[in-house]
């Protein structure tokens, strides 16, 4: 990819960080960012209705939608690329209206995520799907924080310097793939 | 008759495994590259550049090319001269996959119940085909199959009234569809023919022609060429994010089938379709 004509963003997000972003926009992402799949994103939304702490604070957070491959001797991870996004379309509504700001994935997302991210506040981001050994170069350290008996469904905390991605869904719910 | 024993093949799965998962094969590169100078939209450009970048790194680290590495498929072609000495053949296989896994840093991605969905944490049990020949030939192919593009598969008993536009149809239907899910730019794998478990199997089969190559009977290859134009002009591009490269390929396998049937099975394959092969002679 081309290294010059894209912007940063730092986790944790705000409102302004994500505001101006439009669906097409290649933007680097760096800071942390948590992986979670359906395991982990049913579990959470279980936890969330009934009132208890949940794995990490969900304010400006964002979301890497990703099972990693188990790290080699001395790397922090293995290769980590992004998962179909639409078998967490039924969890992401609730997390958004919960603080999620932004969620990295890949393919299409229900026209109820759409409104819960132009309702509340988000974006969703896609990052190429199968790049998942060079991805895997852009996590700086990673670390278990919640499920671990779910393997590499569990919850890691990433920290990335500059994920490639692409905005898919912006702020306003204009959608890349349409 | 040819003796084998299975320990050669628990060492051959193992290998096999982690060379499919982090080698791309030579004739999907080449896809990539040759695509790369044709694809009209410039998001779809730098995709192809990151996957073609992605590719070597894999290979440089050899670090897996994606990080599901899949539910791993085997394909045995067995001549009935063979006969296998140690352990059962399937326990061999899967003891290979089990190393193959660890030892590759792969990711294990298989539960043992579809319901209970418990991890089994060794990737296995792979999943296996055999398939007999005459003489004393043996072959392993080792295709471990990503779930992404797996899902977005399908399979159709068509009438035989609705003849080659049905299949078309039901072929670019499907595709349409997976959009951006299956990994883009993909491969699509097409059995006809056969009955329904027959169709599938060889829509899964077809995943393993080379990119460029084509089916010998004419009609089926210009078939596959015409798909092919016709796919790339759906505009979801590489990795869904438009343009003119959605399939590097389009693999069609035919069988015999019943008077009453015309079963189509569409096996999508991303684009880091794995598949690597060996053939035992001594
Ligand atoms: S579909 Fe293929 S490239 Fe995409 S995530 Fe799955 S295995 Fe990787």
């Amino acid at each position: 990819m081309e290294e010059n004509d894209k912007m940063e963003i730092t986790t944790p997000l705000l409102e302004r960080d994500i505001a101006g972003l439009k669906a097409g926009d290649m933007i680097y992402v760096s800071g942390v960012v948590y992986t979670a799949r359906d395991a982990a994103h049913k579990r959470m939304c279980e936890q969330l209705a009934k009132g208890e702490k949940m794995p990490f604070d969900f304010d400006g957070a964002v979301v890497y939608y990703a099972g990693p491959c188990p790290p080699k001797p001395g790397k922090p991870i293995g290769s980590v690329g992004p998962t179909t996004s639409g078998r967490m379309d039924l969890y992401s509504p609730v997390l958004i209206q919960a603080g999620l700001k932004a969620m990295i994935g890949k393919g299409l997302r229900s026209k109820e995520v759409v409104d819960a991210i132009v309702k509340y506040g988000g974006v969703y981001f896609a990052a190429i799907g199968g790049a998942a050994a060079l991805m895997g170069k852009k996590v700086v350290s990673a670390e278990v924080i919640a499920y671990d008996e779910l393997g590499t469904e569990a919850v890691r905390r990433l920290v990335v310097k500059q994920l490639p991605v692409i905005v898919a869904i912006d702020r306003q719910g204009n959608n890349l793939y349409e | 008759m040819k003796i084998i024993k299975t320990e050669e093949i628990t060492n051959l799965v193992e290998r096999l495994s982690i060379e499919a998962n982090c080698i791309l094969s030579t004739d999907i590169y080449n896809g990539l590259k040759e695509n790369l100078k044709h694809e009209k939209s410039k998001l779809g450009c730098q995709v192809l550049g990151t996957l073609i970048e992605n590719a070597d790194i894999a290979q440089a680290e050899m670090a897996p090319i994606c990080q599901d590495t899949g539910m791993t498929v085997v394909f045995l072609t067995i001549g009935q001269d063979v006969h296998f000495e140690g352990e059962f053949l399937e326990d061999a296989i899967n003891e290979g996959v089990r190393r193959g896994y660890e030892k590759g840093y792969l990711r294990k991605s298989v539960v043992k119940d579809p319901l209970d969905r418990v991890n089994t944490n060794d990737n296995t049990p792979a999943i296996i085909h055999y398939e007999f020949v005459k003489g004393d030939r043996f072959q392993i192919t080792v295709a471990p199959k990503g779930f992404g593009s797996e899902n977005m598969s399908g399979l159709k008993m068509l009438k035989p009234s609705q003849g080659v536009e049905g299949i078309k149809n039901f072929i670019l239907e499907t595709v349409s569809n997976a959009g951006a899910n299956p990994c883009p730019p993909v491969i699509v794998g097409v059995g006809i023919g056969g009955t329904m478990e027959k169709a599938a199997l060889l829509s899964k089969k077809a995943l393993l022609v080379p990119v460029g190559e084509h089916n010998p009977d004419p009609k089926i290859a210009e078939l596959e060429t015409e798909l092919l134009t016709q796919i790339n002009n759906l505009g979801i591009g590489p990795a869904g994010f438009g343009g003119s490269t959605t399939a590097l390929s389009v693999n069609i396998l035919t069988y015999a089938t019943h008077i009453a049937g015309l079963p189509v099975s569409v096996n999508l394959g991303c684009h880091v379709t794995r598949h690597a092969s060996q053939i035992i002679t001594e």
